[in-house]
């Protein structure tokens, strides 16, 4: 019984897990899918639940659905509705050509994966009931993955003064008497 | 708690990461090959936690994280460039904004 309540709850979560996914790359309008990635992230939650990865699961609502991409739709709604039509005048080369490419990626993966783990991956190892509890989680990150931990925080803090730059950077004076001209601050010589 | 088996996780895996790439490839607006990007990384993660499942190992789960972490850079910069791009006016279309020049 519990099986089957475990396949059911792994079907709606993968069907809607890469529905989501496709309709992320199909919307025109980048407000609605950003709205579809939030379902993607949620329902990627679920899987993460299923394999007792609670601590990443949880993690991934707060951090990615809760944090990222509420700056992702406030800088969504900062622009304004500029809707592009990728469709729009039939394919091209270059969108068969990715269509190609992407299938191949998929291709590629599939087999390695296949050929590398085949056999393998029906025989899960025993957990204990800590497996991806945050207590464990910690444990690990901070004695085995030290180097990894600090790592992060770097890339964060690098992350963080590179927005601050380019926010300072597209604010500063327009350099070029043009611009400056075109802005009202310098009045052209009659 | 008998579930799917970790191939079928692999899977849906694979799958997302194909249609991530297929979003950074095909669509134009930086705002959304910055949303596929995110939708190629939770593939890997997707996958990663799956291995960390199959061997019993957090090790994989404390490599999604930092995986997570390193996305949510990736987003704070790119949102920074997008805004810096609109701000001078100019279009939000990544075949057009080939210089790299201010």
């Amino acid at each position: 019984m519990g099986n089957v309540v475990v396949w059911i709850v792994w079907i709606v979560a993968a069907f809607s897990c890469l529905a989501s996914g496709v309709a992320v790359i199909s919307f025109t309008n980048p407000f609605f899918s950003a709205l579809a990635l939030i379902g993607n992230l949620a329902s990627l939650a679920v899987l993460y639940l299923l394999l007792s990865a609670e601590f990443v699961a949880a993690g991934q609502v707060l951090v990615y659905a809760g944090a990222v991409m509420v700056m992702f739709l406030f800088v969504t709604a900062y622009l304004g509705g500029r809707a592009d039509a990728p469709w729009a005048g039939g394919p091209t080369w270059q969108q068969f050509g990715a269509v190609l490419a992407a299938g191949a990626i998929l291709v590629e993966v599939i087999v390695v994966i296949g050929l590398k783990a085949g056999g393998r991956l029906s025989h899960e190892a025993k957990i204990d009931s800590g497996f991806g509890s945050p207590r464990r989680i910690g444990e690990v990150f901070l004695t085995d993955h030290l180097l990894a931990f600090e790592i992060t925080s770097i890339v964060l803090l690098v992350a963080a003064v590179g927005a601050v730059i380019l926010g300072a950077h597209s604010r500063r004076r327009p350099d070029t008497i043009g611009e400056q001209i075109h802005e009202g601050e310098v009045h052209a010589r009659p | 708690m008998q579930g799917p088996d970790i191939a079928w996780y692999l899977a849906v895996a694979a799958f997302l990461f194909a249609t991530g790439a297929l979003g950074v490839l095909l669509r134009r607006s930086p705002l959304i090959v910055l949303l596929s990007l995110e939708i190629m990384l939770n593939g890997g993660n997707l996958a990663l936690i799956a291995f960390s499942r199959l061997h019993g190992e957090s090790s994989g789960q404390i490599f999604a994280l930092a995986v997570m972490a390193v996305a949510a850079a990736e987003v704070v910069v790119g949102l920074g460039l997008i805004v810096a791009i609109a701000q001078r006016k100019l279009d939000l279309d990544v075949d057009k904004l080939s210089f790299l020049r201010g």
